[in-house]
Formats: C-alpha cells, structure tokens, sequence
C-alpha cells in the first residue's frame, strides 16, 4: 500500500516536471540514464553479473539511431528500433562469449569486448570518429512532432515507465526467480537442472536491448552522439547509479542515476577535471560504507524496525 | 632492399621491436596482476593508473627534483609500491571477505581518483621525458636500426619477470606466498604473518606496475590516460594467458605484444583490436585461457 503511494508520488511529480520550472533536456537525461542504469541493474543487482562494458550497447545503439535519423532521414520509430535491434545483437555475440566466464573473468571479458566495439566506433565512418555525429532531428512520432521539447519529454517518460515496469515483470516471473537462484548459488541452480548459461545470456540480451533504447533516446534528446557514448566512462559512470542508489533495488537506479547525473551537470562547470576525482571518491566511499546504496540502506533500516517492533 | 609480402623487411622487424616493447609492458602489468590476484583474489583495476603514476613519478622527478632517470627506476616504485602499501591497509584489507567484484570497484575507484588529479594538476597533455643519454642511438645491424633505449626495455623488462618468477617459485619467501595462495587460514596457523605478506604482495605488484611506467616514460608520451587504455589490454591478456599462471602472464604479454606488432604492418586499421578478437577466439577454443587451470 504504501509503496503504491511512492509511486503515485513519483509518477505525479515526473508528470509534473516539466512545469515546475526544471531544464527539459536535462529532465530527460536524467530519464535516459536512469532506463541505461535500471538495465544495468538487471544483470548487476538480479543476477550478479557485473558487466564493465555496458555502454557498448548505450553507444553503439544512440550511434545506429542518430546515423539513420540524421544521414538518412528514416522515421524515428524505425530508427529507435534499428538502434535497439543493433544493441540487441551485440549483447547476443558479446554475452554468449562472456558467460562463458563467471564474476571477475566476466567482468573483464565485457570490458575487453566494450573496448573493442569502442575501436570499431572510433574508426568506423559512419560515427564521424572524434567529432561524433551532430545536429540529429528529433523527427515525430504517431504524428507528433518532437521538436518541442515538453512533446519529447512525455515520449521519453513513456519509454522510461514502458520499461521499468517491462524489468518489474521480468524480474518477478518464473525466469526472474531463476536468475534470482543464479544470483544466490550457481552451482546449485546447475545441480537443479538449469541450463544456467542460457537464461544468463536471455538477462544479458535484454540488458543489452534497453541499454540501447536509452542510448538512442539519448541521441535524439541530446541532438549528438560522441565517442564519450561508448566508452569505458560512460560503462563506469552506469555501474556507480547502480551501486550508489542500490544494486538489487527496483528505485535504487533511478535514485543513482539522478544523483550522478545531477552532480555531473553542476560539477563540471564548477571544478572541471576534478569532477572525475569526486566519482572515484564516491566510488570509494559507497564499496567501503554503504554497500547497499541509498534504496538498499533504507529498506534495511526500514525491515529492521519493523522486526523490532513485531 | 629485400621485402617480406610487398613490405621491406626493415620495417617489418621496426614494428616488431615495438611491439616486443609493448609486450615488455604487458608482461609486466599481467605478471603484476597474477600476483596480487593470486594471493588477494583481488583483480586490481588501478594497475593502469599506477604504471601511469610510476612514469609521472620520473617526470616530476627530473623536472622539479633533478632525480636522474637510474635513480627514478629505483625511487618511483618504491613510492609507488608505498602508496600501494597505504591502500591496502586503508581499504582493501577490509573487502577480502566479501565478493571479489568489490575489490574491483574499490580499485576501479581509486584509478579514477589518480586519473582525475594528475589531470587536475598537470593537464590532459602528454609531457616528453628524454631518454637517458647513456641509452641514446642505436646499433647498425645492417639490416636495419636497433635503438638502443628499446632494446633496453626489453632486456630490463625481461630481467625483472626472470626475477620475480624466482622469488616466487624458487626461493623460500615464494614458497609461503604460495603455500598462502592456496590457504591463507592454515599458512597463518603455521605462525607466518599473512596478513603482512599480503601487503608487501600489492606493494611489490604495484611497484612492478610503477617500474614499467618509468620504463615507458621516454619511449610514450607522460599523459594521465596511459595507463587506462593499457590496463583494458592487459586484461585481456590475462584472460587469454589464464590468471593462474606466472609464466603464462609473462609469455602472453610478449607475444601478444609481438602479434599486436605485425598487425600493424600487415593491416594497421585492426591493430588496436587484435587482442581482443584473439581473446574472443580463445573464449571460444579454451575458455580458462592458455595457461589457466580452474
């Protein structure tokens, strides 16, 4: 019940937004990498597959959508979904390769393989190399035009909630519950009978696939797709939502990836190049003190008082 | 001019040398990292930033503190390998029980702190060190030039792997590291300070990382990024070698180094990914890696 409430809130105060005197393009942002983290958290916090290369999917799908857009004039739908297509494929070749591997070997596959696809951008034509693709329209949908920004924002909000409550649905079915006995002992899930390499790989594509919807979202919101897109920051940056606002968590991203974004809008024009040092320390200070994240920690407070009082 | 392919041999065995030069770095990066994953478990994502930190040690060293570059091979480990000795103390010591993809975070976070302050203080531009005069020229092999700096890098590099597979495999001091590598708890019920062992095992891991820097220093540019892009190559190195292995840390550096050498030759544009693919390959063929047991 009263989580139902959070989420009126939540979903009111989004809806709101944009009229409470809040930057539109950020606010979308913000929505962007808060889907990029949620996907993240699907493998991280639900199946505890730290992927170090996530913004290979983000890049290359904001890459393939801002190209058909901008060069070719395709619709933006079609263009979104050739996006995610490519981000789809590329979590099937990179995942089927990387869960070969468990924990730290798979952490470090996916950020070799993250690399490579980072090479590919930099000298392919089609990215523009060092100076990206720029001026990306934002084109329509079902007839409305996108250009405006208010437009835009309920677009991007709608794909958001779309998956969010896609991730609620996967995490909480029958496959979820398998990935969750993977998350709490391989070994065991093997023994059980699971052909646990498969529903890894299944949790890496889909990983992979919204990944690359908040990529391409990205590079219509923001009109640019850079080479930042696809490297290995941006794959950092995914995991410090993740783990700063709660691995495991549903709202955990969401809350990370406000804060992160938000701190990385305002901190950067105020110190610069320091801004990378305040991430590193946040990275720090979170594995040494509060592991959970923010969500995590107030849920356990929250299940300990009510123990205390039962 | 004899010619391999189309190619002159000449620069053929030139992009070799390089790349033997690379492989130096790899085998001493990997070597580093097998040893410390080894004993700690844990994968140590700031090797990148402390090669980097190693060769900034050199620079600031000649330029503000007139220390020479034979007397920064020494001093810019030993500093190095010192402030990995306070990190360990500090925070990785308190992770070992837990998962060990927090012990790369941890280190993820810290290459980032490194990154980002070298930044802050030098800028992104890359600053030249000189290689040392004693070391400048080259030999006339007749076939071709052969720096003299490279080569040293090769040979000094290849004298420091030889004597940490040593210490580690023959000497007594190895033989509790490994007794320790494969139980920690039962080597400490012997009396044998393990927990002081651990530190000096990231202390010297890093500073293996620092001394490659100083290496490094004359022959790349002194940038706070060297070290990012190398520690991803390294990792894959360390996939495709397996992590168990010292030797195969050590052999698959070189040779990977070498491979990534011809690539430029034979086809440039793939020369930075050829580590990876060749990782992808081994994945499929072997997924412990070359040299690795499970």
């Amino acid at each position: 019940m009263r989580l139902r409430a959070a989420y009126g809130v939540l979903v009111l105060l989004a809806l709101t937004a944009p009229f409470l005197g809040l930057y539109p393009v950020f606010l979308m942002k913000l929505w962007c990498f808060a889907m990029f983290a949620c996907a993240f958290n699907l493998l991280l916090g639900f199946t505890k597959m730290l992927s170090f290369g996530h913004a290979a999917y983000f890049g290359s799908s904001a890459y393939v959508t801002g190209w058909l857009v901008a060069v070719h004039a395709w619709h933006t739908l079609e263009a979104v979904l050739a996006g995610v297509a490519v981000a789809l494929l590329l979590g099937v070749v990179i995942g089927a390769l990387a869960v070969r591997r468990q924990g730290i070997y798979f952490a470090m596959i996916t950020l070799a393989l993250s690399q490579l696809v980072f090479f590919v951008c930099l000298q392919a034509e089609f990215t523009g190399g060092e100076n990206g693709l720029q001026s990306i329209p934002r084109g329509s949908v079902l007839g409305l035009g996108l250009g405006e920004d208010r437009t835009m924002y309920y677009f991007v909000f709608a794909c958001f909630a779309a998956m969010y409550v896609l991730i609620l649905r996967i995490v909480h079915s029958p496959f979820g519950q398998v990935l969750k006995a993977i998350r709490a002992n391989e070994p065991r899930a093997v023994s059980l009978g699971y052909k646990v390499n498969r529903y890894k790989l299944l949790a890496f594509v889909l990983s992979a696939g919204i990944a690359g919807l908040a990529g391409s979202l990205k590079a219509l919101v923001l009109g640019f797709v850079t080479l930042t897109d696809v490297s290995q920051a941006t794959s950092g940056e995914v995991i410090l939502m993740t783990l700063l606002g709660g691995s495991g968590t549903f709202l955990g991203p969401v809350v990370g990836a406000v804060v992160v974004v938000t701190l990385q809008e305002y901190l950067s024009d105020l110190v610069g190049s320091w801004v990378t040092v305040i991430i590193g320390a946040i990275f720090v200070i979170c594995v040494m003190t509060f592991r959970l994240g923010f969500v995590g920690e107030i849920q356990r407070r929250f299940a300990a008082t009510r123990a205390s009082i039962e | 001019m004899t010619t391999v392919f189309g190619v002159p041999l000449a620069a053929i065995l030139g992009q070799l040398m390089l790349g033997l030069v690379n492989g130096s770095f790899y085998a001493l990066l990997s070597l580093g990292l097998a040893v410390i994953f080894g004993l700690l478990g844990v994968v140590n994502f700031a090797h990148g930033a402390f090669y980097m930190l190693g060769a900034f040690a050199a620079y600031v060293g000649l330029q503000f503190l007139g220390v020479n570059y034979w007397w920064a091979l020494i001093l810019a480990p030993l500093a190095v390998g010192i402030l990995g000795v306070i990190i360990e103390r500090l925070f990785l010591r308190h992770l070992y029980l837990l998962d060990p993809l927090y012990g790369l975070l941890l280190t993820f976070g810290i290459a980032l702190i490194a990154e980002g302050a070298m930044r802050g203080v030098f800028g992104a531009s890359g600053n030249s060190y000189p290689v040392p005069s004693l070391l400048q020229g080259g030999f006339n092999l007749g076939f071709m030039v052969l720096p003299i700096y490279r080569a040293w890098v090769v040979l000094a590099s290849l004298a420091v792997c030889a004597v940490t597979w040593f210490l580690i495999e023959k000497t007594r001091l190895g033989a509790r590291l490994r007794a320790a590598t494969e139980n920690a708890l039962l080597v400490q019920a012997f009396g044998i300070n393990v927990p002081l062992m651990v530190m000096i095992t990231y202390g010297a891991g890093v500073a293996l990382a620092a001394f490659a820097g100083v290496l490094a220093a004359p022959v790349v540019q002194v940038s706070p990024l060297m070290g990012t892009s190398l520690v991803i190559v390294v990792f894959a190195v360390v996939v495709i070698g397996g992590m168990g292995s010292l030797v195969g840390a050590i052999v698959s550096g070189l040779v990977l180094g070498l491979v990534e050498g011809l690539t430029k030759v034979v086809y440039p544009e793939a020369s930075s990914i050829v580590v990876f693919v060749i990782m992808a390959v081994v994945l499929i063929w072997r997924p412990t890696g070359l040299f690795g047991r499970d």
